[in-house]
């Protein structure tokens, strides 16, 4: 089921171009991949946020399917909605087209203030696939902390500053959070690895009932990397073992990728500007460690756990 | 033609669910709360039963409720949902969402006070903390108008040149408990008055994609806003034709406004809900010994009837208008509205503000009573009175 570039550039882009995303913001992308990897008609609901603003001013829309834009906090309780709409029409004979509900929140909308309205809507067994694009802070209202941002990094309210390293907790993990809904498609892909994000999407939107996908998209703007250097970064998180690429489908793990030689954490970090001052600062290098044993910490776990649940 | 009707002794919450039955939503999506309760676990029990093909969509918070109304509505399908106090005020943010989105949809509210301190019995805090959100607000004296409220509500709502959701307050306990003689119409009548849900430029419609919600900025966002207020003048002009069909089925009279034995009054009491009842058997005892009292009952609150109010009210000598919530450091929500209607009538009535039943306080007839001897003997005083109150 791979997708092959010659077979995609046939294919309709369902989020037009003329947004207004930051040049390199790898969300764009993200979504256009998505769609394509879906053979169905959809309808997407879009938690507040940097997709959310820069492809819908009034009265232009980038976006060439239905789409509805609700609040921050509750994509997935919108498109459990919607879905529920679509299984009563149905019912009553009054639709008789296949639709998919796909459902796009950033970590501020996913990881925080979204987190019960997805977790209702998983447990309730909606049929919806939920993609969040983590960008690990709140970066359209300029770079605060949320519970997706990582240990060390400086954002606009936990400043780097005399006395202050940035962000001493560490990132929340929310796919492990999805997957402990149990009955759900759960996978974690990243930009950078394309093919395999649209694998997922369209695993996830074959399977029967809630799917969620945790895909990275580096903040170009406020992860202090060049705009041309997303997927580089993005990359360096999946080979540093920062970012596995995994599937936990009805609890069964798997990961999809084993970096052969994993890269120390350091490279991830220091070509991106919001941890500068961890390699220039006392204390910085104990924090790189720290995040570098929480790193080793969760791949650990995740191979004991795809060996624990293996299939015979 | 009337209808035949059947006779059934039930409570407010059960007549909601009626209504709900008969209407038979395509999409409810409602959290529990007292004392809303009793509407969803009946009809929950319809849906289980068969008696209703409604998807339920059993959500983890008032938020999510409101929201996935707002999702189904926008998708194109007919929506229904409870709540009260707390829900309510969990919901606020989706609920103008809602209104400004333009998503028909009818919400059974059954007032109960808004903490805190937390209780769970009747006032009107929580509607009256959504009056300004864009719904129309229906108020129900009883268990017969809370049925047929619900049923004119959701052919209100999904008139096309109004497009609005609809809030049927019913007060918790008083009504929602309290079991009373209530006449349902025939299944296929109620099917029929409400009709087949014609969506307006639903999302499902995937040949013809929308955007619902974009970012709406200082360009365009104050011409949106002018539309909704559009809309409500719109509710207001289309509510009598709605009333009008209803009532050549069930031969009852709806309007704005109900006014009880207030062509000849002199002295008057202005409220809504379900004190209308208590005040009007206070109006027939104090008519035996002659005195020239009269009520008038509120019955639509958004859009507000103030022309009609004022009108009602020209030419009174004294007029007492009953709040079941309060403004703090302001005059009491139907009090203010009241006396701003009146200030264009020529002969206008002394008025005075009272308010009572908080946090499920009984509103019994001495209060009401109380009211009427203080407006005949000229006792009024600066701000509000309470009834009800210790000192």
């Amino acid at each position: 089921m791979a997708f092959m570039l010659k077979d995609m550039v046939k294919k309709e882009w369902r989020l037009a171009s003329g947004h207004r995303l930051c040049p390199g913001c790898p969300a764009p992308t993200l979504v256009k991949l998505a769609l394509m990897a879906i053979d169905y008609d959809v309808v997407v609901a879009n938690a507040t946020g940097c997709l959310e603003v820069s492809t819908t001013i009034y009265p232009y829309s980038a976006w060439k399917v239905p789409w509805i834009h609700n609040a921050f906090e509750n994509a997935a309780a919108t498109i459990s909605g919607v879905e529920a709409a679509y299984k009563a029409l149905k019912k009553k004979g009054k639709i008789n087209r296949d639709i998919k509900f796909i459902a796009f929140g950033g970590d501020g909308g996913t990881y925080d203030i979204g987190i019960q309205a997805l977790s209702g809507a998983i447990e309730r067994g909606h049929d919806f696939l939920y993609i969040l694009y983590d960008n690990e802070g709140y970066m359209n209202t300029g770079n605060q902390r949320s519970g997706a941002t990582p240990t060390g990094a400086n954002t606009t309210t936990v400043p780097v500053g005399k006395k202050s390293l940035g962000k001493l907790r560490v990132k929340k993990n929310i796919t492990e959070i999805i997957a402990g809904h149990g009955r759900v498609y759960v996978a974690q892909a990243s930009i950078s690895h394309w093919q395999d994000f649209m694998n997922k999407v369209k695993k996830g939107v074959e399977y029967e009932g809630p799917a969620f996908i945790n895909a990275l998209s580096p903040c170009v703007r406020f992860w202090r990397v060049r705009s041309d250097q997303a997927m580089e970064v993005a990359k360096l998180g999946v080979e540093t073992n920062y970012w596995p690429l995994y599937e936990v489908v009805d609890g069964v793990y798997k990961i999809n990728y084993k970096p052969r030689k994993p890269k120390p954490l350091e490279e991830f970090l220091k070509i991106q500007g919001r941890f500068s001052h961890l390699f220039k600062r006392e204390g910085g290098k104990e924090l790189i460690e720290e995040s570098q044993m929480e790193v080793n910490r969760r791949w650990e776990r995740l191979l004991k756990l795809e060996e624990a649940t293996k299939q015979s | 033609m009337i209808a035949e009707k059947t006779l059934v002794a039930i409570t407010g919450a059960m007549a909601s669910a009626h209504a709900m039955r008969q209407i038979n939503p395509d999409v409810v999506a409602a959290y529990p709360i007292t004392p809303q309760t009793p509407i969803m676990m009946n009809f929950a029990q319809f849906v289980a039963d068969g008696l209703a093909d409604t998807e339920v969509v059993t959500v983890e918070s008032e938020h999510s409720a409101m929201s996935a109304c707002v999702g189904a509505a926008a998708a194109g399908a007919r929506v229904m949902t409870a709540t009260a106090a707390n829900g309510l005020a969990l919901m606020h943010e989706i609920v103008y969402i809602a209104a400004s989105t333009r998503l028909p949809m009818v919400m059974s509210i059954v007032n109960r006070a808004l903490s805190g301190p937390i209780n769970i019995h009747c006032d009107h805090s929580d509607t009256m903390a959504e009056r300004d959100s864009g719904w129309i607000q229906i108020f129900c004296e009883n268990a017969q108008e809370v049925y047929e409220s619900t049923i004119l509500a959701m052919k209100w709502a999904e008139n096309e040149k109004v497009l609005l959701p609809v809030m049927v307050n019913q007060d918790g306990f008083i009504i929602s408990h309290s079991v009373e003689n209530v006449e349902i119409l025939p299944d296929d009548v109620v099917k029929e008055f409400v009709g087949e849900h014609v969506p307006h430029e639903p999302l499902l419609d995937v040949e013809h994609p929308i955007t619902y919600g974009p970012l709406d900025l200082y360009d365009y966002y104050f011409e949106h806003k002018r539309q909704q207020m559009e809309a409500m003048k719109e509710a207001e002009k289309e509510f009598p034709k709605i009333a009008a069909k209803l009532s050549a089925i069930t031969g009852n009279e709806y309007d704005f406004i109900e006014s009880y034995k207030l062509d000849d009054a002199e002295y008057v009491i202005v409220t809504l809900g379900s004190s209308a009842g208590t005040v009007k058997y206070v109006v027939d005892e104090m008519r035996e010994t002659g005195k020239k009292v009269g009520l008038l009952k509120i019955r639509v609150f958004r859009p507000f009837p103030g022309k009609r109010i004022a009108e009602a009210l020209n030419g009174k000598k004294a007029v007492a208008v009953l709040d079941r919530s309060a403004s703090f450091g302001a005059e009491a929500p139907i009090y203010a509205e009241v006396k701003s209607a009146l200030y264009t009538i020529k002969e206008r009535p002394i008025l005075q503000s009272y308010v009572y039943g908080l946090g499920g306080r009984d509103f019994t007839p001495d209060h009401a009573k109380t009211a009427f001897d203080r407006l005949m003997k000229g006792e009024f005083f600066e701000g509000e009175g309470y009834l009800g109150l210790r000192d």
